[in-house]
């Protein structure tokens, strides 16, 4: 499982990372971006075009597939079981539903090694504690490098609290992705 | 904390209390048993597990970290539209109307209803049945009384889901409260009612569980489909959360969606 978080900036950032990504893609794909709750399918359908893999929102639930990519509903948190989603309307966490370090918790118990974490542009501090969980986790960690993000708060932050595996800009993260979805893949399910 | 331990604690729990907490979903329970830890200043899953099994009101604060569910008035608001757009004008067509809020917990979706019941003139008629497996929030909800904080958001929700008049009517303030107008309970009758053990107890012509079974597993996912489906009239309305599906549920072919892109849901058969 990949998840990525990202926060302000994150509509234009988004489609540099997923939008190079074909059809084939080894691993399935859960996105949590901090929106709006009017925002609605908007994010969907802007996302949709600039990938080729398919985008939806995730149900309650539903059984996560390879090749595919997901954004965590507004106004819910979505928590990653080993083979499916869940959704919750708990509190939000540090001021965020969905909160980036509630998801990459979950995923870091959920999936352990096989996790891999993205942390992209934001103005807060979410994901930083939710990274540090699935390194802990064995799991594999990716932060935007900040110079790189539209905002560098969040990726900073991340960056002051844990030391990821790499650092790179939006542009160079899809290729590594393949790369580590592909090593993933054969290393079997986690 | 391992799956293991969390599955034990909870099979402990029902053993001794009967409360069942065994099919709830696993990712929301862990997180809500790893805060009750924090909160209890517990070091783990086994202290946890001792101090609930020999102390009732350890196991009542435990029970009351699982069970309580957060919620605001006329959440989703596109909803609340469909349903007054689409549901209400055939409600109205009824002599009678019986409506379940099922984890009704605080009250916020059972004083939304009202006001939309009393907004389309179908309130007199109406008896909201509003059931929890938790007394606490229930009697909270049956208070009519909610944090001042929380106003501003529910306005603006009234408003987007086609509110007639100014939200401000329904409820009196003073400085931290806001205490809603006893008529919107007077057709409301709360109750206990656990969704993962009791049955049915009525037939309703509308059924709201919305964002209650998020918390649950496939497994009783189901079972709460079955106990509902045998609670609707034929004809009868089910309202879930925006995120939540019938999809792969036993009665998915036995209702047809009243709304695109909402989560109403018409009883055919």
């Amino acid at each position: 499982m990949i998840v990525i978080g990202a926060s302000f900036g994150a509509s234009r950032t988004l489609p540099l990372v997923l939008g190079p990504l074909t059809p084939g893609f080894p691993d399935a794909i859960a996105v949590v971006v901090h929106r709006h709750r009017e925002s609605d399918q908007r994010l969907v359908e802007l996302l949709q075009v600039h990938c080729a893999l398919p985008v939806s929102e995730a149900v309650d639930k539903e059984a996560f597939q390879p090749g595919r990519i997901y954004l965590a509903p507004a106004d819910y948190h979505l928590l990653v079981e080993s083979r499916h989603f869940e959704l919750s309307t708990d509190e939000p966490f540090n001021f965020a539903r969905p909160s980036i370090d509630v998801c990459f918790e979950s995923v870091a118990h959920a999936c352990g090694a096989a996790a891999i974490g993205v942390l992209l542009t934001g103005a807060n501090a979410d994901g930083a504690v939710g990274l540090a969980k699935i390194k802990v986790a064995g799991g594999t960690i990716v932060v935007q490098e900040p110079t790189d993000a539209e905002c560098p708060v969040m990726p900073a932050a991340a960056l002051a609290l844990v030391r990821a595996d790499y650092i790179r800009s939006a542009r160079a993260i899809p290729a590594l992705l393949v790369r580590l979805a592909a090593e993933a893949a054969q290393s079997g399910p986690g | 904390m391992r799956d293991a331990d969390l599955g034990g604690l909870f099979q402990a729990v029902f053993d001794r209390y009967g409360w069942d907490f065994r099919s709830y979903a696993h990712a929301s329970l862990r997180r809500r048993v790893e805060r009750h830890l924090h909160r209890e200043k517990l070091p783990g899953l086994a202290e946890l597990r001792a101090a609930v099994l020999a102390d009732p009101a350890a196991m009542e604060r435990l029970f009351a970290a699982i069970t309580v569910h957060v919620s605001e008035m006329f959440r989703d608001p596109d909803f609340y539209r469909a349903f007054r757009e689409r549901v209400v004008p055939v409600l109205s067509t009824y002599p009678y109307l019986r409506f379940w809020v099922a984890g009704a917990s605080t009250g916020e979706e059972v004083y939304s209803l009202a006001i939309l019941l009393h907004e389309t003139e179908l309130y007199a008629r109406s008896r909201i049945y509003a059931t929890d497996i938790n007394d606490t929030v229930l009697q909270q909800a049956k208070s009519g009384i909610f944090p001042l904080g929380s106003m501003k958001d529910y306005v603006r929700n009234y408003q987007a889901a086609g509110g007639l008049h100014s939200f401000g009517e329904y409820y009196s303030a003073d400085s931290e409260f806001a205490v809603f107008r006893p008529f919107l309970r007077q057709n409301v009758v709360f109750a206990s009612h656990n969704l993962a053990g009791d049955a049915s107890f009525n037939e309703f012509h509308v059924i709201f569980c919305r964002n209650v079974m998020i918390y649950f597993d496939r497994t009783l996912q189901n079972r709460v489909h079955e106990l509902f489906f045998n609670s609707l009239l034929t004809l009868g309305y089910l309202g879930l959360g925006r995120s939540e599906s019938i999809r792969f549920s036993p009665h998915e072919d036995d209702y047809e969606a009243v709304a695109r892109g909402q989560r109403l849901f018409r009883k055919l058969r």
